[in-house]
């Protein structure tokens, strides 16, 4: 269950395990016993198609397997790639929410003036812009040690963790600053909330990778 | 529409090549012209915007790090995760696609895969041709996908 692109792909790297061993398979549409619906009733990554794979009996021929799997290690590997790539995804959604909360600060006008002009509504903008800004120089640094494959994976833990941390807080916060606009669906902010909702969840929980950086520091896996 | 000017009060712009600039150039005008005037209709509808595959793959989002012999852009990874930003700027449902296509479907085939598979697949899905998607979270293993329950047997091979 919750397969982004399920229904749509024409291929899916299947995980599953062969005489107890994690291995990745590669499974096409259309296989006997292989369908994929797709999943309704989401507020969350609308735009985006999430499916259910379901397998009954499905045979795929041998050199369907990835020859190079061996266990959990593949998958979390691909996983660690993907995270790399939602540190900086997180950046954006807070970009387009912070761009679209100063314009309407600016123009917004009560009790005679404009909403920018009140220190209540400066703080959010500032703070919105403090964690934009920490988390672009956390992903710049984090992009220029994998180019030198110095990367750590609990490097990409914490930058994934806190980037989309703070890219929801900056949702909701634009959200606030646009009060009963912010959730129209004619300003970007409550799709970009509902969104990172999402986002917070999958590639690894904030909790798991609150986990994952725990263990790095202190030597003691907490996950059971 | 006024376009987007970027969000960079400590200049990291400074900190790009000419290559990184241009590929987030491109990718913040795609946004502007591609994702944004639709976004918001098929967000309602609950529908993906597939007519975006091709152009995405025009513009290289897809392994956009791997080999060029596979059709890929071969870009660095800071590159890559400017893409990334600028396409999650316009929804987080349009860079999840590229996302899952690049980093969970072509880059597990490119590393783990046979050379029948890099050939076949790769240039398939660079080309957005092909779609794939990445099976792992079963109902009961989410968090933990130690525990999962889906199973292959050698004959062929059978999953269920
Ligand atoms: C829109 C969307 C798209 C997705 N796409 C994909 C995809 O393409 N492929 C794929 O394989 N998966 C995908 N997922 C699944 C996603 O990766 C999982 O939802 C995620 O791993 C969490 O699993 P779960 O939902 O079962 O939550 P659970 O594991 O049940 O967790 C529930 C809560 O308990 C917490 N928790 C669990 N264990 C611990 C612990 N030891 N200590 C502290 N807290 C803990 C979690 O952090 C979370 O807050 C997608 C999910 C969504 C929402």
């Amino acid at each position: 269950m919750w397969i982004t692109n399920g229904t749509l792909a024409d291929v899916a790297v299947v995980w599953a395990k062969l005489n107890g061993v994690i291995h990745g398979f590669l499974v096409e549409k259309g296989r006997k016993g292989f369908t994929a619906p797709e999943m309704t009733g989401k507020h969350s990554l609308r735009a985006s198609v999430t499916s259910e794979l379901i397998f009954q009996d499905c045979e795929i021929p041998k050199e369907n397997m990835l020859p190079k799997t061996d266990g959990l290690k593949a998958p979390l590997m691909c996983l660690n790639q993907a995270r790399y790539g939602i540190a900086w995804g997180a950046v954006g959604s807070a970009m387009a929410c912070y761009d679209a909360a100063l314009g309407y600060a600016k123009s917004r006008i009560q009790f005679g003036k404009p909403i920018a002009s009140f220190q209540l509504i400066q703080e959010k903008l500032v703070h919105m812009l403090t964690e934009i800004t920490k988390g672009q120089l956390l992903t710049l640094r984090l992009g220029r040690m994998k180019d030198k494959g110095e990367l750590r994976f609990q490097q990409v833990s914490m930058a994934k963790r806190n980037n989309v941390h703070h890219a929801l807080e900056i949702a909701r916060t634009a959200r606030e600053i646009l009060g009963a606009n912010g959730i129209l669906d004619e300003y970007p902010v409550m799709r970009h909330m509902a969104n990172l909702e999402s986002v917070k969840t999958y590639e690894g929980t904030h909790e798991m990778h609150t986990l994952i950086v725990g263990e790095d520091i202190t030597g003691i896996p907490a996950y059971v | 529409m006024v376009k987007f000017q970027g969000v960079d009060y400590f200049d990291i712009q400074s900190l790009l090549n000419e290559e990184e600039t241009l590929v987030r150039d491109t990718v913040r005008e795609f946004t502007d012209d591609h994702i944004i005037p639709i976004i918001e209709k098929h967000n309602r509808a609950g529908t993906f915007p597939v007519e975006l595959v091709p152009k995405m793959a025009d513009l290289g989002m897809f392994g956009s790090t791997l080999p060029a012999k596979y059709g890929c852009a071969e870009m660095n990874n800071v590159a890559y995760g400017l893409v990334m930003q600028e396409l999650e700027r316009g929804d987080s449902g349009i860079r999840s696609f590229a996302s899952v296509q690049s980093a969970l479907v072509m880059y597990p085939i490119y590393t783990f895969g046979s050379d029948a598979h890099k050939d076949f697949w790769l240039p398939k899905l660079a080309s957005g041709k092909a779609i794939g998607c990445f099976g792992l979270t079963e109902p009961d293993y989410g968090s933990n996908p130690a525990g999962m329950i889906t199973r292959a047997e050698e004959k062929g091979i059978v999953i269920s």
